[in-house]
């Protein structure tokens, strides 16, 4: 396993406009060494398109900020997303402050039916055109996301494989298991305070997991 | 006539309509298409399908003499108008009732006996008419056709024999009208963005649908299959007595692709999926998510799916929110300064290890739903960051959202 480390440290201040309450996570440069800004951005740019990616952790370990990250990053390459939201949980206001296009990604919403969920995710990453489909698992069950057929992630996996989509799943735990191309695990080290009136954020450890890869792949969207 | 101009349609869109009984199109470049002019002839013959006299000729007034005069087909050659229309009787020719009685009163009765007149004779006596007529005699004319336009409204109504029960039988007959209407469409270089569908029923409401499309398409397939979609998701109600179809008329999309941009999904197929997910998530859950200008938390609308050019922030990793829709209702201990201390919820509860707050935030106060509420983010024991807030006005606390 290649750990992506000592650690990446999440910043945040509550942002300008704090009657909105928007958290922005301001991550300064000049906070980060020269090997942690390398590290996060080759974990933002290394996700293989037409393949499975997964992104796994416990509640509050920084699973969807890496996947708003994700969707900026794609977005801001002028490419359309899909996010598939199984428990309705998707903050547009948070995302759109990590820079995501909120126009370019389309957003479905399944009200904790994780069926309708597979079969939207099917059926948009056949429709092909996505940069990026992302479907959040991270609030299901585990009685119902452990359910999932593994037939089901090879067949969505099928559905991207030779096209530029990325399949990226978030979750409590990794699902696909040798379906996905590689795997993302965040655990939270600890959360920062300024004080007691300020939550700045929290640290956490990502281990990425990359199967039948060398192990000296780099993290890439593929261009 | 609605036969001759269905034919004359096939064949090319300059069409003239010459009353009672007489359509007029240009022929000029379907030779690539169609071979010869003998060639085309025959097509035409064999297409129009009544019984009805075809001439062609070099000039729109010599074929329609031609056509009236003589039965048959018949192919003029250019130059060869004058002989070929000489024994038409002068009736044919048209002009105004003195016109005519005068020529009738000279004891002429065909076009090749008026032709055969001196010029400048014509002239002094008759006038501009007489000039005019006897060029026409002479099958010299030159005018430009007076093009029949399309109204524009592409509609179609079917009554079938009898009332439809089934929805695939429905179809079938949406399908044959959508084919005909994306053809006429086709033929005026257009497309369409609206489609509306009206089913008279048998005694019920009259059933109506109306399907905007994010583009302009003219596909006649993808028009049915979103049809078919729809009516899946809502069927009428009682068995149908009628239908009636209209596509609005919008021009054709035309796209730049470039090169070094990524593609973007094609507006028929994305149509299509997005509303096999609308029949399931529901049209209210799918969209693309867009802010509404207030501070309340939690607004927004679904809109659709676009690149936009709006000021966005550089991507950066940012520390995001998931949101509980609707708020958690929570019961909170606090401590005796006031901070919360446990929190059990029906999805999350522990005890808190680290809070900050309180953070005031309220507005709304003018409409009917105004908040006001003071928030807090805490750390749990269960390991989850939260944002939990009071309502000042209820003191009830609900969990907000959770930092991930």
């Amino acid at each position: 396993m290649e750990r992506v480390g000592p650690s990446i440290d999440f910043t945040s201040t509550i942002g300008e406009d704090k009657a909105n309450m928007v958290v922005a996570a301001v991550f300064p440069a000049s906070s980060l060494s020269r090997k942690q800004s390398e590290i996060l951005g080759s974990i933002l740019q290394g996700i293989p398109r037409g393949a499975l990616t997964e992104i796994a952790g416990p509640a509050s370990s920084g699973r969807t900020s890496f996947l708003c990250a994700l969707l900026a990053e794609a977005t801001a390459g002028e490419e359309f997303c899909a996010l598939i939201d199984v428990e309705d949980r998707f903050d547009p206001s948070s995302a759109a402050a990590s820079g995501a296009r909120l126009s370019q990604i389309l957003w479905v919403r399944c009200g904790g039916n994780a069926e309708h969920a597979l079969k939207a995710a099917d059926l948009l990453a056949s429709a092909g055109g996505f940069g990026l489909v992302a479907i959040d698992l991270a609030d299901t069950p585990a009685k119902i996301s452990r359910r999932i057929p593994l037939a089901a992630w090879f067949r969505l996996r099928h559905a991207v494989e030779n096209t530029r989509t990325a399949l990226v799943s978030v979750g409590a735990c990794v699902h696909a298991s040798s379906c996905s191309a590689l795997k993302i695990e965040l655990r939270r080290n600890r959360a920062i305070w300024r004080g007691c009136r300020l939550l700045d954020g929290f640290e956490t450890i990502a281990t990425r997991v990359e199967n039948h890869r060398p192990a000296k792949n780099t993290l890439r969207l593929a261009r | 006539m609605a036969v001759l101009l269905d034919c004359a349609r096939y064949f090319s869109p300059l069409i003239e309509e010459t009353p009672p009984d007489t359509v007029v199109f240009d022929i000029r470049g379907l030779r690539a298409i169609h071979g010869t002019t003998e060639q085309i002839a025959q097509k035409i013959w064999l297409r129009v399908g009544i019984p009805a006299n075809l001439a062609i000729a070099s000039n729109p007034d010599a074929a329609i003499h031609a056509a009236r005069g003589i039965k048959g087909k018949i192919i003029i050659a250019q130059g060869q108008e004058a002989s070929a229309l000489a024994g038409l009787p002068l009736n044919l020719l048209g002009g105004s009732p003195e016109f005519a009685e005068t020529l009738d009163l000279w004891g002429l009765r065909t076009f090749g006996e008026f032709a055969a007149l001196p010029s400048m004779g014509v002239a002094a006596r008759l006038g501009d008419e007489g000039v005019a007529m006897q060029r026409l005699a002479r099958g010299e004319g030159d005018r430009l056709l007076k093009v029949v336009k399309d109204p524009l409204e592409f509609r179609e109504e079917m009554e079938p024999e009898c009332t439809l029960d089934l929805a695939e039988s429905v179809l079938l007959l949406a399908g044959r009208m959508l084919n005909d209407i994306c053809a006429r469409l086709t033929r005026q270089s257009l497309a369409t963005n609206e489609i509306h569908l009206r089913l008279k029923l048998e005694r019920a409401p009259e059933y109506r649908m109306v399907l905007r499309l994010p583009v302009a398409m003219l596909d006649a397939k993808v028009f049915l299959k979103l049809l078919q979609l729809q009516l899946n998701q809502r069927p009428p109600e009682a068995p149908v007595e009628k239908l009636f179809l209209e596509l609005k008329p919008v021009k054709v999309r035309t796209t730049q692709h470039d090169l070094f941009l990524p593609a973007s999904p094609e507006p028929e197929k994305l149509e299509i999926t997005l509303s096999r997910i609308r029949e399931m998530v529901g049209p209210e859950n799918l969209g693309a998510p867009v802010l509404v200008d207030t501070h309340r938390p939690d607004s927004f609308l679904m809109g659709s799916l676009a690149k936009r050019k709006v000021h966005n922030p550089p991507p950066q990793l940012k520390l995001v929110m998931r949101r509980f829709r609707p708020p958690v209702r929570a019961q909170v201990w606090c401590s005796p300064r006031g901070e919360p201390a446990r929190i059990v919820s029906s999805k999350i509860e522990g005890r808190v290890i680290a809070c900050a707050g309180p953070w005031a935030g309220s507005g709304g106060w003018w409409e009917d739903h105004p908040w006001d509420r003071a928030e807090w983010d805490v750390e749990i024991t269960s390991g989850d960051l939260l944002r939990i807030h009071r309502n000042v006005r209820t003191g009830i606390w609900a969990i907000e959202s959770s930092y991930d």
